[in-house]
């Protein structure tokens, strides 16, 4: 048994070292942000979500919308984020700081979603993308999500939220489609995503240089 | 050896087959039926990314639930299911000492198994949590953590008690798999669940985990059981004891660090992705020092792949170990990372691990222990071979496909002029393959199942003679 002692604990001390490294640094480094203050406007920046849009978040988790679209904009010189619009700049750690939990992702089968909300800022255009993907984007292989949607009869007059579809998306006749509240939330979620709009690199700098007078005085 | 040492070591054997039935034969059973399950899960993800509209209805089919779903049952039901009841009969007769906590590992088997349920029907039902591999919703996660403490026990138990001499790699492999497994899962519960972490930081805590579910829980455990079977069914030893040695730390330092290079491009500074890409690159040692100590060892024994089942999926799996490898340490180098992340690519690589080398090694290593813990051979060598060949082409059909499609799609998405839309169309026909081929392994599976179930209920001993693909050479 002695022998083994040593070897558990070298395979415990491998695992640690990489626990150091890839767990604790990251926890300390960039899991370990100061809350910023847009020197303009005195507001927090990146803002946290209101209640709705954090409804709005759970619908997008518990349906797993992340494994085709990620959130976050790669460097210049890496693939074409930037190039295709997906954002002004590469996001950094601090964008995500008041995010709660991130959801990165690692794969495209669907466009990145990090400034989803200053690219399609219309709430109509979402719903019907929602309802059936085939409506705005023909050939996409989004899966429809007609369980965010009621299907009811239409009463006296049609209600002024159903959703403009004809043709072969439309319901049959005397039939309309109403967004639920969990749509609409995943909606404002959505609207919500600009991630790297905000400038918390001399948010950041503002911080530094304040503590730096501070220290002068 | 004398007869009678001989006569001895084989009596011993037998207890510690005896001994393992039931409480390994309870994991192996059970990893099965996850195994048929994540299939299934997994055509139902494919057939969706070529055909959105199929079984669009229902919000537990949506294809966001039902691919984490397959991940999580394939990874934890299936695998590490199989991988704990493998990992501890291997202990058990490398250690030559009989397994005795059955009451234990019987409510493990147990915990491990409602824990699956738990978290698979969590994740259908839209709790799951959207960290990768780590979706079951947290209310699972203490179903396995303490199913897990007992298996530990066991193990340890077993190292504890055996006599003294020399310990083979194998018992390094599978005893630091089952430290290092439930380590990090505890670290994630704890990290993510129980005191969350700031949200910049979970990336990273996020792909050290998920990462080391394959490199140090599948890989080991599938390395520990090639090490151990190899020889014993060309009847040599390993080529260098030396080697093995090697491979082992070199793995273990270098797998830990290379997470990281999940992130490439993505919101972490610039030395956090450095030191796993460049621990990703040093897998070159492991891998190679493994591949020339398998091949070696192999050597002159290939016509064994024709009549020994074992070795057919060991050495193909073996095989997919050293390809997985070098092409995940060639992925980490960031020129190639940036055509091949966020694609198909990817998922084609990720099955050649977790399928071609790990799933392959531990259908190979079921076929060798059930016929010695039932004490009566496999019924039929027809099915071997269906499930042998079904899975072998079904995966380098799926292999293609996915690397293909995934290679044009990274082309695609890298020319700026190139519509989103367009990318997504060109991938269709390769997704449509893949779900050919995925339906084709998922035969092999369900042959696998009925040998397995037919076998369950045949008459113990009703066959003397080991059924084997084709005429045993003396070697």
């Amino acid at each position: 048994m002695n022998r083994f002692k040593y070897i558990v604990a070298g395979f415990l001390f491998t695992l640690f070292t990489s626990f150091v490294g890839l767990v604790l640094l990251p926890i300390l480094t960039v899991g370990n942000q100061t809350p910023l203050i847009d020197p303009e406007t005195g507001e927090q920046i990146p803002p946290s979500l209101t209640a709705l849009e954090l409804r709005g978040k759970g619908v997008y988790m518990s349906n797993g919308c992340m494994y085709c679209h990620s959130q976050q904009v790669r460097p210049e010189r890496v693939g074409t984020d930037i190039a295709r619009g997906w954002g002004k700049r590469r996001t950094i750690a601090a964008d995500y700081m008041n995010e709660g939990r991130t959801l990165l992702g690692t794969m495209r089968t669907g466009p990145d979603l990090a400034t989803i909300g200053i690219r399609m800022p219309a709430e109509s255009w979402h719903l019907l993308h929602l309802y059936n993907p085939q409506t705005t984007s023909k050939g996409s292989n989004m899966p429809p999500f007609p369980f965010l949607f009621d299907k009811r009869k239409i009463g006296e007059q049609k209600s002024p939220e159903a959703l403009p579809l004809s043709g072969e998306y439309a319901p049959e006749d005397g039939y309309e489609i109403i967004p639920t509240d969990e749509v609409k939330a995943l909606v404002a979620y959505l609207q919500s995503l600009k991630l790297g709009h905000y400038d918390v690199k001399g948010a950041q700098r503002a911080v530094i240089e304040s503590k730096a007078e501070i220290r002068k005085k | 050896m004398s007869e009678a040492d001989i006569e001895k070591s084989r009596q011993e054997r037998l207890e510690i087959d005896r001994a393992a039935l039931k409480p390994v034969g309870m994991f192996i059973g059970t990893s099965l039926i996850w195994l048929l399950l994540g299939s299934f899960l997994a055509i139902g993800a494919s057939i969706k990314l070529h055909n959105p509209e199929f079984l669009s209805e229902a919000n537990w089919l949506t294809f966001g639930r039902v691919r984490p779903a397959h991940l999580n049952t394939v990874a934890y039901g299936w695998l590490s299911t199989a991988g704990i009841g493998i990992g501890l009969w291997i202990l058990s007769r490398l250690c030559r000492v009989p397994i005795t906590d059955y009451t234990s590992l019987t409510l493990a088997a147990v915990f491990w198994n409602v824990g699956n349920a738990v978290g698979t029907w969590g994740i259908l039902r839209g709790d799951g949590t959207s960290i990768e591999w780590l979706e079951y919703p947290p209310y699972a996660a203490p179903l396995l953590l303490i199913s897990f403490a007992f298996v530990m026990m066991s193990a340890v138990s077993l190292v504890r008690r055996r006599p003294p001499g020399h310990i083979y790699v194998s018992q390094w492999y599978i005893l630091a798999a089952f430290f290092w497994f439930p380590l990090m899962y505890l670290t994630c519960q704890a990290l993510f669940f129980w005191n969350p972490i700031q949200a910049p930081a979970q990336g990273a805590v996020n792909w050290w985990y998920a990462h080391n579910t394959l490199g140090l829980w599948f890989t080991p455990i599938g390395l520990g059981a090639i090490y151990y079977l190899i020889p014993k069914v060309i009847g040599r030893p390993i080529h260098s004891y030396y080697l093995s040695m090697i491979g082992f730390w070199s793995l273990a330092f270098f797998y830990a660090w290379a997470g990281m290079h999940h992130l490439i491009g993505g919101p972490y500074p610039a030395w956090l992705i450095s030191a796993s890409v460049v621990a990703s690159v040093m897998m070159f040692v492991p891998v190679i020092t493994v591949a020339i100590n398998q091949h070696t060892t192999m050597k002159g024994s290939f016509s064994a792949l024709r009549w020994s089942p074992t070795l057919r999926f060991i050495v193909f799996g073996g095989v997919s170990y050293t390809l997985a490898s070098i092409q995940g340490s060639l992925m980490a180098i960031r020129s190639l990372n940036y055509l091949t992340h966020f694609t198909h690519y990817t998922i084609a690589h990720a099955h050649l691990g977790a399928y071609s080398f790990a799933s392959m090694v531990f259908f190979g290593a079921i076929y060798y222990m059930m016929p010695r813990l039932l004490e009566r051979e496999w019924p039929s060598a027809w099915l071997i071979r269906g499930h042998f060949w079904c899975c072998s082409i079904g995966f380098i059909i799926y292999f293609v496909s996915l690397t293909w499609g995934g290679w044009l799609q990274g082309i695609e998405m890298n020319t700026k002029e190139t519509p989103f839309l367009e990318i997504v169309k060109l991938t269709i026909p390769f997704l449509k393959s893949r779900s050919w081929a995925g339906s084709l392994m998922t035969l092999g599976h369900i042959f696998f199942a009925i040998n397995f179930a037919w076998m369950l209920v045949k008459k113990r001993n009703a066959s003397t003679t080991a059924t084997l693909l084709g005429k045993q050479r003396s070697l």
